[in-house]
């Protein structure tokens, strides 16, 4: 063994026993085993100085505290190792490839954080005068502007706070455009088999009765499967372009059409914008509301690192029931309308999606993505994300079983046929996937095959990561064939924790922790 | 007393004009650990086909659909508190609920075990 004149050795001990194993204080080096804050409670510690409160005196009128509210009591140091650990533990794009279908979770770029974070937009506040955030509601308007030339829909929403509160602003000015025409009795919404489970439950939750409507043998919606369902009693289609098995629907416009000779309207849902997004203006499709991710197709941060939120855009006839507010120009100010009157008197909104006018953060970092790639550049992003795309089923179709002829859009469907007699399941092959270091695909759904991987790799994956990620599920796909079942019922082995009992978490579910029983003082003999 | 199943995964157990209906054995094995149900209240007006009760397991939520039309006389609470009922004895004790048939002669088209088991061999 090499060593230096101190005696330290300067090469690896050739010999030593290498195999990871069970260690003394249960940490794996830097994957620490992190208790709850409140576990690691130390009366007396503190990060801050501060002064005693002035409790003799409340000011809180008849509201009285009950007593201590039991905030653990930690240092700044054990405070910032807590949540540093925490975030170690986090799946996140910004540490590895995140697959998962119908998310599009692609990279968030640093230049939309930098624009955030300037005080101008980070730290005003939604009841300022208008006079003082003139910039702020200048920018709602541009971003306004931009979704509106890239859908060619003539109005949009700017409230709503996520893709399913989306498609209930939608919904909601459907129904209320329907009342206004007096057909209010309209209560069907189609819906096909393939949809997100947000479209059925939205409808169902505005109070219509959801009726729906199989797929082809192509994994696509025909027009004559919508076109029997249709009648009197119809308000709506909720239909997503592409759909969730990553195919373009070829007869929208058709099936717009024939919803609307019936007195229906035409929800589409955006989550897979990011496809068609510079290419295909909604509006040409016959598109009455639909929702964007901003969170998706535009880059906003999610999956634990931000909120989401979910612009709709509104053709003519849904626009007059926009909820309120919105923001408009009256030639030299920019202010928000909070009241129809305030407006003209033929806007008659179904009302407020939430207390203010959305989520400012994301509408900054949503129009750098789209002022720093351009029309040209939006245009390159679908294209990209559909190469992509395309990339990874025609490198995988030959081990793993895709669901449909491609060519796919921006995602790619396999199914479990490819596993059918290994006894490897979608979650075991997801399982191990996460030891290798990638998030896992969706699975089992869409719901339309059996099975379901759903893989969204986005355009913001190298051909590097693209070229690793294929090799690893070449690698996995082979595995299972080859009968090694235990290998994928043992996954994951390399995470701080291992499978985990679904069953007993949602039969059983401990929602809060609670603290351990003082000990019982001994009694004196 | 005669028992009916439909292509849906329900079964029906007649007796007379009254009925009690719950999902298969083979709808509880491909559901999984059944973990929530939720069934309807005595006096529901059902008709034959529309959804008349929540099951949920760790993979999926599905519905499950009136095998005939009728008005529900009482749903079972005991799956309710225990949706693991569900799973154990399927066609027994974890019947979702009971309801008093308007169209007995809907069950006609429905199939007898023989029928229903040889349905299975075709999925």
């Amino acid at each position: 063994m090499a060593m230096n004149n101190q005696g330290r050795p300067t090469t690896p001990n050739v010999g030593g026993d290498t195999a990871a194993g069970a260690t003394f204080t249960g940490n794996k080096a830097l994957q620490q085993e992190e208790p709850l804050i409140f576990e690691l409670d130390n009366p007396g510690t503190w990060g801050v100085d501060l002064a005693e409160p002035c409790t003799d005196t409340l000011k809180l009128g008849p509201v009285k505290p009950r007593g201590a509210i039991g905030l653990p009591s930690l240092s700044e140091p054990q405070v910032v190792r807590h949540f540093t650990r925490l975030s170690q533990k986090n799946f996140g794009i910004d540490s590895t490839m995140y697959p998962l279908g119908s998310c599009t979770m692609k990279h968030n770029p640093r230049l939309n954080e930098k624009m955030a974070r300037l005080p101008g937009f980070a730290d005003i506040h939604p009841m300022q005068p208008f006079s003082t955030v003139q910039g702020a509601l200048e920018l709602i308007d541009e971003l306004a502007k931009w979704l509106k030339t890239l859908t060619g829909m003539p109005a949009v929403a700017m409230s709503p706070g996520a893709g399913a509160h989306g498609e209930f602003c939608g919904m909601m000015a459907i129904k209320a455009a329907l009342e206004a025409r007096g057909e209010g009795h309209r209560k069907r919404v189609l819906v096909p088999e393939s949809a997100h489970g947000t479209n059925p439950a939205t409808a169902a939750f505005c109070g219509f009765t959801v009726d729906p409507i199989p797929a082809e043998e192509n994994g696509r919606v025909s027009v004559e499967a919508v076109t029997s369902k249709l009648g009197p009693d119809v308000a709506a289609i909720m239909l997503t372009n592409p759909n969730t098995c990553g195919l373009f629907e070829p007869q929208i416009k058709a099936i717009a059409d024939a919803v609307h000779a019936a007195g229906g309207y035409f929800y589409c849902d955006g989550a897979n914008y990011n496809a068609i997004v510079g290419r295909v203006r909604p509006a040409d499709l016959g598109v009455d509301a639909m929702h964007i991710n901003l969170h998706k197709t535009f880059s906003t941060p999610h999956g634990g690192g931000g909120p989401g939120s979910g612009p709709v855009v509104l053709s003519e006839a849904l626009a007059p029931f926009a909820p309120i507010p919105f923001v408009v120009h009256d030639g030299e100010h920019f202010r928000l309308i909070e009241h129809d009157a305030d407006h003209n008197a033929t806007h008659s909104s179904f009302g407020r999606m939430k207390a203010f006018h959305g989520q400012m953060g994301m509408f900054v970092r949503a129009l750098a993505y789209m002022l720093s790639h351009g029309a040209d550049g939006l245009r390159q992003v679908s294209n990209d994300a559909v190469l992509n795309a395309n990339y990874v089923m025609a490198s995988l179709k030959d081990v793993m079983s895709a669901s449909f002829e491609g060519p796919c859009m921006h995602e790619a469907l396999f199914d479990d046929r490819f596993l059918k007699g290994t006894g490897v399941t979608p979650l075991d092959f997801a399982k191990a996937m996460i030891d290798e270091g990638f998030h896992p695909m969706t699975m089992y759904f869409p719901l339309v095959v059996h099975g379901a991987l759903l893989i969204e790799p986005t355009e913001t994956e190298s051909k590097q990561t693209l070229d690793q990620f294929i090799a690893t599920l070449r690698y996995l796909a082979e595995r299972a064939k080859s009968g090694d079942v235990a290998f994928f019922q043992g996954a994951p082995r390399l995470t701080p924790r291992r499978r985990l009992d679904e069953t007993a978490a949602a039969r059983k579910p401990v929602l809060r922790w609670i603290p351990p029983a003082p000990p019982q003082a001994v009694a004196a003999e | 007393m005669t028992i009916k199943f439909t292509k849906d995964h329900e079964w029906i157990r007649v007796s007379g004009d009254e009925a009690t209906v719950g999902i298969t054995d083979h709808a509880q094995n491909a559901l999984g650990d059944v973990v929530f149900v939720e069934v309807p209240e005595g006096g529901k007006a059902l008709e034959q086909g529309a959804a008349a009760a929540v099951v949920e397991s760790v993979k999926a939520a599905s519905e499950v659909y009136a095998p005939a039309s009728g008005t529900v006389t009482e749903g079972n609470q005991a799956i309710v508190e225990d949706p693991s009922l569900v799973n154990s004895d399927p066609v027994g004790e974890g019947w979702f609920f009971k309801m008093r048939l308007a169209n007995p002669s809907e069950l006609d088209a429905l199939m007898d075990k023989a029928a229903y088991d040889a349905y299975l061999e075709t999925l």
